[in-house]
This record gives structure tokens, sequence and C-alpha cells, in this order.
């Protein structure tokens, strides 16, 4: 399993993606600098969190228009599997990966603790090693994770299943709609999350609650 | 040529930014406040003379780039 972490400048949490990566897959992943034009051969390409542009004009949107997100995109439609993580996550979605946009929290206030998340799908490249409804820890630190999407994308994302993780019931951190934490796109080969399971996998970050995420690469 | 680009929530969207203002507003004795919506104001300095081209050309950088069209709405004035 060879992965590719994205860095973007201001992205934070590449470092911390990639000894996840490293510590379950046993590959050290390549950095990919955003300048560049080509992946390396690789089975996935993680898009980590931080604060790629200082946010400017919206989060993600200027990252999202970098020149490795034209070969990012090009093989994700041929099926690369593609993981965006919390700043990840919105630069993939502004990138049209995936469906709907992640606005401003709704209380307005930056979060940044550890919330319950429910598996809703456990038949993804992230999530097989998970028991479909399991509730597991997992950390969150954003200012704008709040997931909308149009009424019918929506029900699309309900009625086909792709709502991978929600926040557990009545602990919904940002306002997203129908508690949406993470989502899959229709092919199945693109994950977007906003938490982040790679600060929840060892002994030393309190709980390894995530680490079946990350061991679920090895079998997809 | 210089572009006006105002980017607008499409309705419908939250906007806690507004809310947020709204509150103050209200704060201030501002009490006839019905509503706020926060939008975003750009100005670009293109070399194109041409209004129509300059249209076309603004037009797909408010696409591409200036607005989320899931959520924002923009509005072009040229001058």
């Amino acid at each position: 399993m060879k992965s590719a972490v994205v860095v973007f400048p201001g992205i934070n949490r590449e470092r911390d993606m990639m000894v996840a990566l490293e510590t379950v897959t046993g590959h050290k992943p390549f950095a990919v600098w955003h300048t560049e034009t080509e992946l390396p051969k690789v089975d996935l390409v993680v898009v980590p969190g931080g604060f790629s542009y200082g946010d400017y004009l919206r989060c993600g949107a200027i990252a999202a228009r970098a020149p490795i997100m034209t070969d990012i995109r090009a093989k994700a439609l041929k099926g690369l599997k593609v993981l965006g993580i919390c700043n990840g996550f919105q630069i993939i979605t502004e990138a049209g990966l995936l469906p709907g946009a992640l606005v401003r929290n709704s209380h307005l206030h930056f979060v940044c603790r550890e919330v319950k998340l429910k598996v809703e799908n456990n038949h993804t490249f992230f999530t097989n090693k998970m028991t479909e409804g399991a509730i597991v820890s997992c950390p969150i630190a954003h200012g704008e994770g709040n997931y909308i999407c149009d009424a019918e994308t929506l029900k699309v994302l309900e009625a086909e299943d792709r709502v991978v993780f929600r926040y557990a019931e009545g602990t919904n951190p940002n306002g997203a709609m129908n508690d949406i934490a993470g989502i899959i796109n229709e092919q199945g080969n693109v994950i977007g999350m906003m938490p982040h399971p790679e600060n929840m996998i060892e002994p030393l970050h309190g709980k390894t609650d995530c680490r079946p995420l990350f061991e679920s690469l090895l079998a997809a | 040529m210089k572009a006006h680009i105002k980017v607008t929530l499409k309705k419908g969207v939250l906007d806690p930014q507004g809310k947020a203002i709204e509150g103050a507003l209200g704060h201030l004795g501002f009490a006839g406040v019905l509503g706020v919506r926060q939008g975003k104001y750009f100005e670009i300095d293109i070399a194109e003379t041409n209004k129509a081209n300059a249209m076309t050309e603004v037009r797909a950088m408010c696409e591409k780039l200036i607005a989320n069209t899931v959520i924002e709405n923009y509005d072009i004035e040229l001058a």
C-alpha cells in the first residue's frame, strides 16, 4: 500500500498523517509539494489538514486549484483512492471531487476537542475494518466544518449510503446537515471527513479508536 | 478595465456571520434590523478592453475560483 501526502503552504497536519500511514502500512508515504504536476505511482493520495493559504477566499479554495490537483482529479476519475482530512476535505470538495461545501460552523466558534463518530458505512477503503454502527472517539479541530449541500444531493447521499461518518446523535459540533462528518463519492474511491483520525491511533494519543481506519487501507 | 464583483450566499444557505452581525446591531440599539447577509466584494484590473470579451473572461474567473457556485451567487459590473 503506497501512499502520497500532498503538501500546500499553510498545511500543518501532513507529518501526523505521514507518521500514521507509515506506522500502520509499513511504507513511508511520499510528500508531494503542491507545485508538482504528477503524483508518484501510489495506491492512495491523502490531502491532509491545516490552513492552506491561510483559508484565504474560502477554506481550501486556493489549494483546490494548485497544479498537483489537476493530476489528482484525473487519477481520481480513474479510480485512485483519495482521502481528504479536515482542510483536505474542504480542498477536495472545492476541487469538485465531492459534492456540497463546508461553511462556517453554525455557532461561529472554532472547535478543538474529541467527538464521537458513528461509522455509517463499513464498505469503504477506509472503514472496512470497522463495524457498521460502531461509535469511535476522534479529535476535531476546525472553524468551517459545517457540511451543506442542496436537498437533492443530500437525498442521494443518504439513499446511496454515502455518508461514511456521522457525529453521534446529539453531538453535532458544527451544524452540519444530517450530522455529516464524512462522505464518499459515487465511485467509492474518494472520502472526505472533518475529524482527524491520524491523531487517534497510538496509545500516546490517549486512545487508538481510529487505528482500524488505517488498517482498512491494507485490506482495500 | 475594472471588474467589480459581488459574491453573495445563495438564498437558504445559512449565514452565521450575518446572524452575528445582526445580533451586534441589535446590541447597538438598531431595533429595526430585519436581517443581515454578509458577502464579498472584489475589484479585478484586467487588460481586456472589449466589454463582451471582458465579461466572458471575468465570468469564467467567477465560475472557476472567485465564487463557489454550490453556495454562492456572483454579480459582475464592468467599468
